[in-house]
């Protein structure tokens, strides 16, 4: 790893993504930026918000796996950025598996209503 | 990575960091490494628990949700956008022209992120004025149209601007640093590590746009 020259594309210590990699990848964003915009003009009924969020998902992506150097990075390092993520979709998951099932409104509410 | 971790002599460069008499600067390097990870993750965790409570208010008051994302200005979001996606992208050549010792460059692109960030400040501050003149702003008086989902965009957008104002502290502290000519290919880890501040304040806000502008 002794060997840092201008134009090879492993640095001493992390890996270096060339110019041109990271304004392609701008690019892309951008594109994905005009399509979660048009594509939230069309009426997907109940299907809108899924479209955004995957879309929106496929940039987060994109930026942890290029800008964030996540490409070339160890399983630890993976390991670190997935787990948050699983946390979030067990949080948000568990809670629309809890609270839309729940009596509406709360029973407790209900009784200081009639008071 | 840990094949060339742990070296038990340490030879000290003109290059290399002030902590190198204690652990080789590849080891020290990705440790930091890890260890900003791990704060973003705690960062994504905070943020999902706000975005966990809007799942839920949208999912109890749709239509106040739709109406309320109507009375967002879609330019100004996407234009925030944009300078964000711009200013993250400047953030990640200036982490390459760190990696070749070149500190000139680390100060002009992190100097366009900084910039970027003053822009989209910049425009925040014009919705949110906007909102506070039609006394759609939180703590107002006459405060209560769309209250559940302003309440929501105006936590949400707030943290994500205070979140905008330390990434530029924080790559202006960079700047600083590169402008002494501190870094170099053995030694950039504040380049990386404030560049991987900022693409999360980019990521979050990938999702935030979206979600408060576009579906409701």
């Amino acid at each position: 790893m002794a060997h840092g020259q201008k134009h090879d594309s492993h640095g001493t210590l992390g890996h270096i993504i060339p110019p041109s990699v990271s304004t392609t990848i701008l690019v892309a964003l951008l594109i994905l930026t005009v399509v979660t915009v048009a594509v939230a003009g069309i009426d997907f009924g109940k299907m809108n918000i899924i479209v955004a969020m995957a879309i929106a998902s496929i940039k987060a992506a994109l930026v942890i796996v290029f800008f964030m150097h996540g490409l070339h990075e160890s399983k630890i390092l993976w390991t670190y950025i997935l787990i948050p993520f699983v946390l979030v979709i067990i949080m948000i998951g568990g809670t629309f598996t809890d609270d839309p099932f729940r009596a509406k409104p709360l029973p407790v509410k209900a009784e200081i209503a009639a008071k | 990575m840990s094949s060339h971790a742990a070296t038990a002599h340490v030879e000290v460069g003109p290059g290399d960091p002030p902590h190198i008499h204690h652990m080789d600067s590849t080891t020290a390097y990705h440790a930091a490494k890890l260890g900003m990870w791990l704060f973003l993750g705690t960062e994504i965790l905070l943020f999902a628990v706000m975005f966990c409570g809007f799942a839920i208010m949208r999912y109890m008051h749709l239509d106040e949700f739709h109406e309320g994302s109507k009375q967002l200005s879609v330019k100004f979001g996407a234009l925030n956008t944009v300078v964000l996606l711009v200013s993250s992208w400047t953030a990640a050549l200036g982490v390459t022209a760190a990696q070749k010792s070149d500190n000139k460059g680390v100060v002009k692109w992190f100097g366009i992120s900084i910039i970027c960030g003053g822009i989209f400040l910049v425009v925040k501050a014009i919705e949110y004025s906007a909102k506070w003149h039609h006394e759609m702003f939180p703590l107002q008086e006459n405060f209560h149209q769309f209250k559940n989902f302003l309440g929501f965009y105006f936590c949400m957008t707030g943290l994500h601007a205070l979140h905008v104002v330390i990434g530029m502290v924080l790559m202006g502290w960079v700047v600083l640093k590169a402008m002494k000519n501190r870094f170099s290919e053995r030694y950039y880890t504040p380049v990386e590590l404030g560049a991987l501040y900022w693409h999360l304040v980019d990521l979050i806000w990938i999702y935030l746009f979206p979600l408060l502008y576009l579906v409701g």
